[in-house]
């Protein structure tokens, strides 16, 4: 919420208002009924997740590579029993520490992956959407090419040069995020860069150029806050679909050395021979928590989407009609599922420069009703 | 000034622009693809390091021409693309261009099951949701949806597995064709690769069946993720049309609601989807490797993944630049077929 109201006051020259209580909090209290309800199945989920994922060492039963406790040897393929709830895997290892430490994994990939790509992303968005020019003309180019391509064969080419398709100490997890930051960051760049490229002739932005202000001053401080709307729904999209292509990286072999770490499409490619012989627990359980933490993050993300843009409330914000949403481009729906409000594509992805998707200019926060 | 050469007609301008983008995107890809994969080193290492002595490997690296300037070895690959030849693997010296004739046929004809798939459930729910709107038929529906998507493809085909092969065993579990039925089919000619194709081409009932048992798990699970997509571009569209004017006034004509729905608003709800299949393609070229590797489906996918595992990085980048290339020619055929249907396009 904050980014909205601060992104529209920065628009007047205002300083924008301190945060107050919990981020995240004022989100929730902007939603209602089922939306609400969503909003908080998905935090619930998220958190249910992130806390598996920091305390795994203290609540799995057992490393996630041991085969043994206390001299025991645990046998392989052993159906869920009350020492292994989840059974055992092919290689004896107990189910439930490894879906444990895959959440921690998963976690640590997942924050990589795009904290990288908005750091790489999101200045270079900026500085070819303001500057333009021939660099924006090569960059757009660049970011178009690999963004048509499929997100898990790019990972994988990129995944096989970091690594030389062996294993190395760096090939572990922050290989596999680069890996993932590769997929991600033409669309980062994409939104911002198209956010960018509307603004830069307001108003505002020309009195800043004329007091003066350098150009890393007018992107970062004018153009910056402007166009970041988009963003916090995109890294939150972005996080469901790092967990599937690191899953299909693993799955593929590809991933993290399954020495170094517990990985969930690692322990699924193991569980696919099972499959066939009817041993069900060793795919099950990690299947559905990769199922569950992308169902999490997916819900969050597009009640965030419907939060953030004002124009499809359905209820509280009843200034908006149809009619204004159309005008802005926008599908009055007000669809819990319906991402192209965003600038996002159907499946989650940014749409092109030449895709009718939002643009920031007259779709901004600004254009609609006050934030309540 | 390069505004003359243009055709006058905008259509033919955004086509000829369109077309002409082609080359660049392939290029872009071919060249990122081909400089991360040497980044790493020789191909010839990666491949057999360990397993020949250094000299032997020099050897091998000379022959092959990996020890000259990288700038060389790029600009004599894109040549040899521009001819067709992908070159040769460098674990079981298939010819690349051949495993992506072969192969491939196995991925096209994949992603056609699933395409069917996805229509054929994406279609009617897609109209259903919208019809029940925001009533329990819309919710259950969006919600398959959204299950269907946060669902890896190689999950879903395990769960299929689990349910349809060792639980109740009406389907077989993995390949594409029974082993005697795959020998028989060796012999069709003309020999297409596509199952099912060479099925009818044998004319044996038996032979189809099976070939169609095999199919169905992976189109499945391949379908149903693009399904998802289908489901929420459809209801929404859907939505949207039923707002407009002409809708209206046929209801106010006394057009029956299923007519409404039938006739006047379902066919403009189709054409983004036409918009968005360009981006689907690629993202089923990307399930069809996952679903290839969980049904052991020997398409491109099947064997790009063991090429990876068998680090012949010749073979992964031959296949991943062909990849490259049929989607930048798709989005292009897309394009097209959208700049035609949908005369809102603009050029």
């Amino acid at each position: 919420m904050s980014a909205v109201i601060s992104a529209e006051t920065t628009g007047l020259e205002a300083p924008p208002p301190r945060r107050r209580g919990i981020p995240g909090t004022a989100v929730l209290r902007q939603t209602h009924g089922l939306q609400r309800g969503i909003l908080i199945v998905g935090l619930f989920m998220i958190m249910v997740f992130v806390l598996v994922a920091v305390l795994a060492p203290l609540i799995a039963p057992y490393g996630f590579n041991d085969d043994r406790a206390h001299g025991v040897i645990f046998g392989t393929q052993q159906a869920p029993s009350a020492a292994h709830w989840f059974g055992t895997t092919v290689g004896g290892q107990d189910v439930l520490a490894r879906v444990m430490f895959g959440a921690r994994t998963a976690l640590e990939v997942i924050v990589l992956a795009v904290a990288l790509s908005l750091l790489v992303g999101v200045p270079l968005g900026l500085v070819s959407g303001y500057i333009g020019g021939r660099l924006d003309r090569v960059l757009v180019l660049i970011t178009d090419a690999l963004y048509a391509f499929p997100s898990l064969l790019l990972a994988i080419v990129v995944s096989i040069m970091i690594t030389g398709g062996r294993s190395t100490p760096l090939g572990g997890i922050l290989a596999a995020a680069i890996s993932i930051t590769v997929v991600f960051v033409p669309q980062y760049f994409r939104v911002v860069r198209n956010a960018a490229v509307a603004v830069r002739h307001e108003p505002y932005v020309d009195s800043a150029r004329i007091t003066g202000a350098t150009p890393t001053r007018i992107m970062f401080k004018h153009v910056l806050p402007n166009v970041s709307q988009t963003i916090p729904v995109l890294a939150t999209l972005n996080a469901s679909e790092a967990i599937l292509t690191l899953a299909g990286l693993g799955f593929l072999g590809f991933g993290i050395e399954p020495s170094a770490a517990a990985e969930w499409g690692y322990d699924l490619k193991k569980a696919l021979s099972d499959a066939t012989n009817g041993i069900w627990w060793t795919g099950m359980f990690p299947g559905l928590a990769i199922v569950l933490v992308v169902l999490g993050v997916t819900l969050v993300g597009e009640s965030l989407n419907d939060v953030l843009n004002p124009l499809l409330r359905t209820r509280g914000g009843g200034a908006t009609t149809a009619d204004e949403a159309e005008v802005a481009g926008l599908d009055p729906d007000g669809s819990l599922l319906d991402p192209e409000v965003a600038g996002l594509g159907a499946d989650g992805k940014p749409l092109g420069p030449d895709g009718d998707g939002l643009d920031p200019g007259d779709a901004g926060p600004g254009a609609a009703e006050e934030p309540a | 000034m390069a505004v003359r050469i243009l055709p006058r007609s905008p259509l033919l301008r955004y086509l000829a622009v369109r077309l002409a983008l082609i080359i660049p995107t392939v290029l872009i890809l071919v060249t990122v693809v081909f400089f991360f994969m040497r980044v790493v080193g020789d191909p010839i290492t990666a491949a057999l390091g360990g397993r020949l002595s250094p000299d032997q490997l020099a050897a091998r690296r000379a022959a092959a021409g990996f020890d000259r300037p990288i700038l060389n070895q790029y600009l004599e690959y894109l040549g040899r693309l521009l001819h067709g030849d992908f070159g040769t693997a460098l674990t079981d010296r298939r010819q690349i261009s051949e495993v992506l004739v072969t192969n491939g046929a196995a991925t096209l004809e994949l992603t056609v099951w699933a395409l069917i798939v996805a229509f054929a459930v994406g279609v009617p729910l897609g109209r259903l949701a919208a019809r029940h709107r925001d009533r329990l038929g819309d919710v259950s529906i969006r919600v398959f949806a959204i299950l269907v998507y946060a669902a890896p493809v190689f999950f879903l085909g395990l769960l299929l597995k689990l349910l349809f092969s060792s639980t109740l065993g009406w389907l077989p579990a993995s390949g594409r064709a029974a082993p005697a039925v795959a020998l028989e089919l060796q012999n069709v000619t003309p020999r297409t690769n596509i199952m099912i194709v060479d099925a009818i081409l044998y004319g044996d009932t038996g032979n189809i069946v099976d070939v169609l048992r095999h199919a169905i798990m992976p189109a499945l699970a391949l379908g149903l993720l693009t399904a998802g997509v289908f489901i929420r571009l459809i209801r929404i569209n859907l939505l949207e049309t039923m707002r407009a004017d002409y809708v209206m006034a046929a209801r106010a004509r006394g057009v029956s609601e299923a007519k409404v729905v039938r006739k006047h608003a379902f066919r403009n709800a189709l054409v983004p989807i036409v918009t968005v299949m360009g981006m689907q393609i690629a993202m089923m070229l990307g399930g069809a490797i996952l679903t290839e590797t969980t049904f052991e489906w020997q398409g491109l996918g099947y064997m790009l993944t063991h090429y990876l595992l068998a680090r012949d990085f010749v073979a992964v980048q031959g296949i991943v630049t062909a990849i490259a290339v049929v989607v930048a020619v798709t989005s292009f055929l897309i394009d097209i077929i959208n700049a035609l249907v949908d005369p809102r396009v603009r050029y």
